[in-house]
């Protein structure tokens, strides 16, 4: 636990989960649009859909253990003109409905919010079965799904308000574990639009989700070492904000990339698949390696699968030495 | 229950037989597709679309319109040639079905054509969204109808019984779901291949209100759809047990032809013996 504690960074600095951000921003947009509603298969707590279920009960639909029906289902009522927030695990949805995402959602053009909790390692003690560290890349692959992965709590609430508003499927990816509040109230949120949170001219660290914070405790350590780091919240995963990311790897020519998720066909893919085009320099993926997790603390299993803050300076450091 | 004169349901007849010509003539330009399902399913989409549905070819998105999903996807050419029939399109557009640039894709896409209601070919799916869109419709107090036709072989899909599941629980009396009982699909009978029966008491146990109709007579398939609207607590699942490539006598009961063209010779044969039906049906008093 007190590596889960050293985790959080400096001393009083505000800890929530993006799942609890989820639920305020839900609040928020169905204050603002009679059609958002919200479906849960049976894990309304979890996703912290409870608040909306009571503000909102006749918003509220209850499909049980049926992730299959929550896609197909929304798939129904956006075309009947509801905005649909369907919520599960990750694991369940999108990891279960993949094919109904595809079909019923995507290629049905319905305007469809997937929202999938408890992704990545750090849902800890449940294990592998219930970690989603394959998400990211199943969903970024369906032609026309937006992909966003806040990196902290506010950002989750902007992010959901910003989908609601969106016309068109998109998968929205959370944690359970509470992790430090990076972003303030009042910075910029846009769909698709990357955030430069520090300018370094050395190596630029582009993450996501919970990877952010810990970007930015690596930048501040490798600043020390005399590593000046640009760190890049890429919340959008799809579409990708290339010009940003270009412009980075422009300005640093060396990247590195962070994720709570598989290094093949996560974020990391996206950043690789845009600057091989683009403008090729040294890159380094920091994310799991081809395997599943485990039960464990969750700031002992992102150490383990080298996740953490040393494993982010250690690629960075790689990264310029590639130059 | 206003009773139909006899007149009108030949009337229907007629346009059946011919959306089975144009189904042969379809498949057959095709050189691939699902002629058995789609000549079965034909007197039941005559009915749907000739009497049945609160809707307008003219204006394919009119809000309080039915709506229509075909879950079994493959049976696409029934729905595409009852559409052109009822004119959503031109007739001559339905040769092209499953050629580049079409708008009568294999398996039907919403996007590509106004009317289609929903994307369908994966099976299992289409209950689900039906059960959506009733859903939707119930929350805003609309009162247009929802009817999902789905295959006896989709049945072996897990999501189709989460449907079920979900109509039954929340009692979507809205909700008619027409099946397409033809007793086959690919690899043979639905009961060699994974059986469903007693499907109808599967259906009761679910809180489903259940009717068994003859899938080939269309005055029987309009007072079940009737009757369907005045369940007023419960969805209707309609058993509508039809005969396989109904129509043509060589495809007819054959589970061969679940997806196989016609050649040319069988084409025109087929289309002999639909024309003989047709003489038939004007010829009877």
């Amino acid at each position: 636990m007190a590596r889960g504690k050293k985790d959080a960074g400096k001393e009083g600095v505000k800890r929530a989960a993006t799942r609890d951000g989820f639920g305020e921003g839900l609040l928020l947009a169905a204050a603002s649009d009679d059609a958002v509603i919200g479906v849960c298969a049976d894990v309304t707590e979890s996703v912290r859909m409870t608040a909306f279920k009571t503000e909102y009960p006749d918003r509220f639909v209850q499909i049980g253990v049926s992730e299959q029906l929550l896609a197909a289902l929304g798939a129904g009522l956006a075309m009947a003109g509801k905005i649909p927030f369907v919520a599960s695990f990750a694991i369940f949805s999108p990891g279960r409905a993949w094919e109904q995402i595809r079909t019923n959602v995507c290629l049905n053009g319905a305007n469809v919010k997937l929202v999938g909790s408890h992704a990545g390692v750090t849902v800890g003690e449940d294990g592998a079965s219930h970690q989603a560290t394959e998400d990211i890349a199943i969903t970024r692959v369906i032609p026309g799904m937006t992909v966003v992965v806040p990196c902290d709590a506010i950002e989750a609430r902007k992010a959901t308000v910003a989908l609601a508003k969106m016309v068109g499927p998109a998968y929205l990816r959370l944690g359970r574990e509470k992790t430090p509040v990076i972003t303030t109230e009042d910075a910029p949120f846009e769909l698709g639009k990357a955030q430069v949170l520090r300018e370094g001219k050395d190596v630029a660290i582009v993450a996501c989700g919970s990877m952010v914070g810990r970007a930015l405790a690596a930048a501040e350590d490798l600043a020390s070492e005399g590593l000046d780091c640009s760190v890049i919240n890429c919340h959008t995963v799809k579409p990708l904000d290339e010009r940003t990311i270009i412009a980075a790897a422009e300005s640093c020519g060396a990247v590195v990339t962070a994720e709570e998720h598989q290094i093949r066909g996560g974020l990391g893919s996206a950043v690789a698949e845009t600057l091989a085009r683009h403008l090729p320099v040294p890159m380094e993926f920091v994310g799991l390696r081809d395997v599943f997790g485990q039960s464990g603390d969750a700031a002992e299993l992102i150490e383990h699968y080298g996740l953490g803050v040393g494993h982010i300076k250690d690629a960075a450091r790689k990264a310029v030495g590639r130059k | 229950m206003a009773h139909i004169h006899d007149d009108k349901i030949k009337g229907l007849e007629l346009i059946a037989t011919d959306i089975r010509q144009d189904v042969i003539r379809m498949i057959s330009e095709a050189g691939s597709g699902h002629p058995a399902g789609s000549l079965g399913m034909a007197d039941v989409f005559t009915a749907l679309y000739f009497h049945v549905l609160h809707h307008d070819p003219k204006q394919p998105d009119w809000e309080d319109r039915d709506r229509l999903i075909l879950s079994n996807g493959h049976i696409c050419p029934v729905r595409y040639a009852a559409m052109a029939h009822a004119g959503y399109f031109p007739k001559d557009e339905l040769m092209t079905l499953r050629k580049f640039g079409s708008r009568l894709q294999g398996h039907p896409e919403r996007l590509r054509m106004p009317g289609l209601e929903s994307t369908s070919g994966p099976l299992g799916a289409g209950l689900a969204q039906g059960c959506g869109l009733t859903y939707a419709a119930r929350m805003d107090g609309k009162k247009w109808r929802t009817y999902v036709v789905a295959s006896d072989g989709e049945h072996g899909a897990g999501l189709h019984w989460e449907a079920v599941m979900f109509a039954g629980k929340y009692g979507l009396a809205n909700l008619t779901c027409i099946i397409d009982r033809n007793n086959i699909q690919i690899d043979g009978t639905t009961e060699e291949v994974m059986p469903l029966e007693p499907l109808k008491e599967k259906y009761e146990a679910f809180n489903w209100h259940v009717i068994d109709a003859d899938g080939n007579d269309i005055r029987v398939i309009i007072e079940a759809v009737n009757a369907a609207k005045t369940v007023s607590d419960r969805p209707t699942a309609i058993i509508a047990h039809n005969i396989p490539g109904r129509g043509v006598s060589f495809m007819e009961g054959k589970y061969e032809w679940h997806g196989k063209a016609p050649n040319a010779e069988e084409a025109a044969r087929a289309l002999d013996e639909l024309r003989e039906i047709k003489t038939r049906i004007e010829s009877e008093h």
